[in-house]
């Protein structure tokens, strides 16, 4: 039996689910003090004074400060995607010292014996403000006379990417669609909030946080506090989910570091749910002006897209990248010639944006994937009928499409077939007709999403020529213990996925040793000290594929350790199940006794170092390009504009699975994720730019009780990129399902005469629309 | 949560609870804590003293008193919608009570505190209010009863005096052949009420005798649908219904929110009404 393929249950969940494990704010230091930090109520305005002095007499307190007491250490926080020639990088002070650009940026601070004494201390920290207009439209902020976010304006680039001639192609286009889609603001919710501590012996550094990226944040902390990278160690324990949210260098994980440093005690800094709300980089916010030119047959000629995309006040980790990647996406699963993306990235006086799940592939998808749907109203054609007229034919990968990438395998055409017969499509579509014939004020809506998505972050060569900061490699190491038992280090960094499951079965089939004698570790520099981390839905395609080529390299040294064991040539040697066999015996060494021999060390060929352990870094040679169709059934109420999501099926293309329980948890909340931005979401602000869903009694989260049972399949066509076949499935579920819940709700009411209904679609906007 | 500090008190009687809070303006009943607890939280709320008066004997369960259900102030919204006494005797309270946040919530929020925070997009306060309720509260002077009709004074505001303590509520029972129904609207199963509709109909040879209907949502207290409660009177059940429902969002002053305008919350409550009377009188 192969452990690759078996849905096992996932190892870490015992200790994740019963909290017998280390989250940040568990953890204690000895001497520990607590930090609070005073934000900013206004969303623009000149700091003309801080006074943290009554703050620092109060019981219980052990430093205050405000921003210009960390002027000369405190950097700017970094921003490792340059996009463009044009780019305006602003200055990010972690603390703002002269000006605040969005309310929740921290003015002061405080460090107190306890959290509640730094909190309460917060009250005495006086602030002058001279308030400054703020600037939270986005059309508003390019016109001429807007006030401006920053002293070059608020402008922070463009960007363009064109392939044919999309004039020739819209000019006298037998069909046009124009639309413009509102991608709202998104606030991450990850289940554990962001907790940072730190502490120092005075010469060398130790932060533990909540984040997707120990190791991408330790170069960056060493590169923004000028603390030597060799005197910095990053742990990222268990951590609680992070969607993108925790893929980020943030203003507290450097003001904790900096004041270890001032005060010399470890430090601690958990957020709450409404700070969380307000400072956790935010996602979307995109506005979309679309155009597709198609012939009368309904067969793409060209699409141009215009986009805006609102930075907010800064720009963070990877903010201006967000919309590029989404550049590569808009095109989706379907042929054309002619293609022209053109993007303003914005400043605004409002939380920074950045990554978060999907990062510009749910965007593009969303546009694409409803472009299709009124393409197909307009022809008066099915909409999964118009997807095939353009979509890649399975007989045609590898395709290189009009946006420059290459799709190594697909096959839209089964993943289709499967969810058709699953969601029994022509069923439903029966009983909508039925429905509009009696005019039930229960309308039925039924909404396709055939979309695909660029994975496994990423060739190295690709993220140069895009201008992003890092490459795009993993790295993994193996090594066998004297016991014959596995250790796994991996640059990947879990907080959530399951890599110690995924990884032990990977290893457990290319060593043949028991799954359960695989421990996995990760997160901690010191220990695992190279990786780019986790994000992309790149772990399993480039980190799993890393701790893969690992156990080849192991395989090969107790290949010659065994021949010389067994006397004979290293050719001579057959590896099945964990057992080296001179071929055609019975004469044979377990990998386990081979690992004793190793340790032991008495009898090794010359020139082999007594180790079985091994290395690998591995760069992808493409991305890879799950793939999927959803299909979901929606009834809106007419009368209150309430929508119910009836029935919801997936199938979805990962390629090879490694564990088909983890994907099925990927796709499940990823879907649910997707619902939340199609149905609840939105970070709202208000005309002072002061942000209105700052608890979760505003920001309206779905939970389980809100979603159906969701019905999931599979097709399996492998990438042909990487050894496993693998392609990712973090995402996935998050970019397919917002369209597929949309498109259902328009379609459900276009007899109506309603075309779109701007996301969260709800009740009231329905009920207006209709009204 | 990291509240401001206060002092927190656990006085073992009634008396010395309503002494603590009669000794200090500002000190605040802590019942279940599902409403203060938030507000301290955000530090929306600075009371000096927490007077706990969750273990007080004596204002726990439920009560059949003949002609009414006595609910203990410190009934959980769970005890309640289970209890088989408000089953028989106030189904709409359960039926109510059952709408409340989650499970976690209802096992730790109260009858008394829903009542006493008063909160108009609360659940139970226009059911107590169509119901007729009478709430009992004691202080060191003694106990009195307070109509529901005079007890919800505005937004988060009652006519409980200072050192006055909601004790529990008497539900009258209602005679008769009566229906109910609580429609709730809200976008996801745990959200607040964006409106609610509490509805006791009393219905004899396919029409409708009387009516009673609370509003969740709708103003700044629990409203009674008075204008549509008389327009049901003797209405037959049918179209009639519908024309009579429409009066629903007569006198009401909606709140404005992320969630709703007025105009679409006053179009709610008579939709929502209409479906509500209707599942009360048993039509579907
Ligand atoms: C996540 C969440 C969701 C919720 N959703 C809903 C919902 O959908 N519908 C709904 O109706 N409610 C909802 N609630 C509120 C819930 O019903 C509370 O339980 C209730 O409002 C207050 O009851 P409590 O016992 O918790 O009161 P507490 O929070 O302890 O007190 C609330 C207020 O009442 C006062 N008080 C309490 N008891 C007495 C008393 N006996 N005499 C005098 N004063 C008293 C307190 O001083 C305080 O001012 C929700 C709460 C949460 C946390």
């Amino acid at each position: 039996m192969t452990e690759v393929g078996t849905a096992r249950r996932r190892k870490e969940d015992a200790r994740l689910l019963t909290g017998r494990t280390q989250w940040t704010d568990n953890m204690q230091l000895p001497g520990m003090a607590y930090v609070a930090f005073l934000r900013s109520p206004m969303a623009h305005a000149r700091i003309t004074r801080v006074d943290v002095s009554a703050a620092r007499g109060l019981p219980g307190v052990i430093a205050a400060y405000a921003g210009a007491d960390f002027a000369e250490e405190q950097g700017s926080l970094p921003c490792a995607w340059p996009v463009s020639e044009d780019i305006v990088i602003p200055d990010h002070p972690p603390m703002a010292v002269s000006e605040v650009r969005y309310v929740g940026e921290a003015v002061a601070c405080v460090v107190a014996t306890d959290r509640y004494k730094a909190a309460d201390a917060l009250d005495a920290i006086e602030v002058d403000y001279e308030p400054l207009p703020p600037v939270l439209d986005m059309n508003d902020a390019l016109t001429e006379g807007s006030p401006k976010v920053h002293e070059a304006g608020n402008q922070a680039f463009t960007w363009r990417l064109t392939q044919g001639d999309v004039d020739a192609a819209l000019r006298d286009a037998p069909v046009l669609i124009d639309r413009t889609y509102i991608q709202q603001r998104l606030i991450p919710t990850a289940m554990e909030p962001r907790a940072v501590m730190a502490t120092s012996d005075g010469e060398s550094f130790t932060l533990w946080s909540a984040t997707q990226i120990p190791h991408v944040l330790r170069l960056m902390l060493a590169l923004t506090t000028g603390i030597p990278e060799h005197k910095l160690r990053v742990i990222a324990p268990d951590v609680g989910g992070g969607f993108g949210s925790k893929l980020q260098v943030t203003a507290e994980e450097v003001l904790c570091l900096l004041l270890t440093r001032k005060t010399g005690r470890p430090v601690k800094w958990t957020e709450s749910r409404s700070e969380g709300n307000l400072t956790v980089h935010h996602g979307r916010d995109q506005i979309q002006h679309v155009t597709l030119a198609a012939e009368a047959d309904g067969r793409i000629r060209g699409l141009r897209v215009e986009l805006l995309a609102d930075m907010g006040a800064y720009l963070m980790l990877v903010t201006p990248g967000v919309p590029i990647l989404g550049a590569f996406m808009f095109n989706g699963i379907y042929k054309m010639d002619a293609y022209d993306f053109n993007c303003t990235g914005v400043f605004t006086t409002k939380m920074p944006t950045d990554a978060y799940r999907g990062a510009g592939r749910p965007e593009a998808t969303y546009a694409i994937e409803r472009v299709m749907d009124e393409l197909a109203a307009e022809l008066n054609l099915d909409p999964i009928e118009v997807r095939r007229r353009n979509w890649i034919r399975h007989e045609e990968f590898p395709y290189t499409t009009v946006a420059g990438l290459t799709y190594d395998s697909g096959n839209y055409e089964a993943a289709t077939d499967k969810a058709l017969s699953l969601f029994g499509y022509d069923k439903l579509r029966a009983e909508q007709g039925d429905r509009r014939d009696r005019g039930d004020p229960v309308q039925l809506g039924i909404g396709v999403s055939t979309y695909t998505e660029m994975c496994g972050l990423a060739p190295s060569r690709v993220l140069g020529s895009l201008s992003y900061g890092a490459g795009g490699w993993e790295h993994g190491s193996v090594r066998m213990l004297p016991t014959g038992k596995v250790e796994v280090v991996t640059g990947s960094s879990p907080h959530g996925q399951g890599h110690e499951t995924a990884w032990s079965q990977i290893v457990a089939d290319a060593l043949g040793v028991p799954f359960d004698d695989v421990s996995v570790i990760h997160g901690d520099t010191a220990i695992s000290h190279k990786g780019m981390d986790t994000y992309g839905s790149r772990s399993l395609v480039v980190g799993g594929v890393a701790v893969l080529a690992a156990c080849e390299k192991v395989k090969e040294k107790a290949r010659k350790i065994a021949a010389h064991v067994l006397e004979c040539a290293p050719d001579d040697v057959e590896f099945s199940e964990g057992t080296f066999r001179v071929r055609g015996t019975d004469s044979g060494k377990t990998i386990q006794e081979l690992s004793l021999a190793t340790f032991a060390a008495h009898d090794l060929p010359d020139g082999v170092e007594a180790r079985l352990d091994a290395d690998a870094t591995v760069d992808p040679d493409n991305f890879s390009f799950p793939h999927g169709t959803h299909l979901c059934a929606v009834e809106v109420d007419t009368e209150t504009g309430m929508t119910k999501i009836r029935s919801y099926v997936a199938v979805d293309d990962v390629g090879k699975v490694v564990n088909p329980l983890i994907v099925e948890g990927q796709v499940h909340g990823g879907i649910a994720q997707g619902v939340g931005q199609a149905l609840y979401e939105e970070a709202v602000y208000d005309a002072e730019g002061n942000l209105l869903t700052s608890t979760m009694a505003d920001y309206l989260v779905p939970s389980a009780a809100d979603l159906p049972a969701f019905v999931t399949d599979r097709t399996e066509t492998p990438a042909t990129s990487n050894p496993l076949g693998v392609k990712g499935v973090g995402e996935a579920g998050t970019i397919a399902s917002t369209p597929a819940v949309v498109n259902a709700i328009v379609d459900a009411l276009r007899p109506r005469g309603v075309h779109d209904v701007q996301m969260p679609c709800t009740p009231e906007r329905i009920w207006r629309a209709l009204s | 949560m990291i509240p401001a500090q206060f002092d927190y008190l656990r006085p073992a009687t009634l008396e010395e609870a309503c002494q603590a809070l009669a000794a200090d303006d500002e000190a605040k009943v802590l019942a279940g804590g599902q409403s203060l607890l938030p507000l301290l939280r955000l530090r929306l709320a600075y009371p000096t003293t927490l007077v706990d008066i969750g273990r007080l004997p004596g204002l726990t369960g439920v009560h059949d008193r003949g002609d009414h259900v006595f609910i203990g102030a410190l009934a959980t919204h769970d005890e309640v919608l289970r209890s088989p006494v408000v089953r028989a005797g106030c189904p709409l309270v359960a039926l109510a009570a059952a709408t409340v946040a989650d499970p976690a919530v209802r096992h730790r929020g109260t009858f008394g505190g829903s009542l006493a925070h008063a909160d108009p997009a609360g659940d139970l306060p226009a059911v107590v209010l169509a119901l007729d309720g009478v709430l009992v509260a004691r202080s060191a002077e003694g106990e009195r009863e307070i109509a529901a009709a005079d007890f919800f004074a505005d937004y988060l505001e009652t006519t409980l005096e200072a050192g006055e303590i909601l004790v529990g509520v008497k539900i009258p029972k209602l005679a008769g052949e009566w229906g109910f129904h609580y429609e709730k609207f809200r976008r996801t199963v745990q959200a607040w009420a964006i409106v609610g509709v509490a509805v006791a109909v009393r219905r004899s040879n396919g029409s409708i005798q009387e009516a009673r209907i609370g509003l969740s949502n709708m103003g700044t207290t629990p409203l009674r649908a008075r204008a549509a409660e008389s327009a049901l009177q003797g209405v037959e059940l049918g179209e009639a219904v519908r024309q009579a429902c429409e009066e629903a969002s007569a006198d009401t002053a909606p709140p404005a929110d992320l969630h709703a305008q007025p105009d679409y919350r006053r179009h709610l409550a008579r939709v929502l009404t209409h479906r509500a009377v209707r599942t009360a009188a048993g039509t579907p």
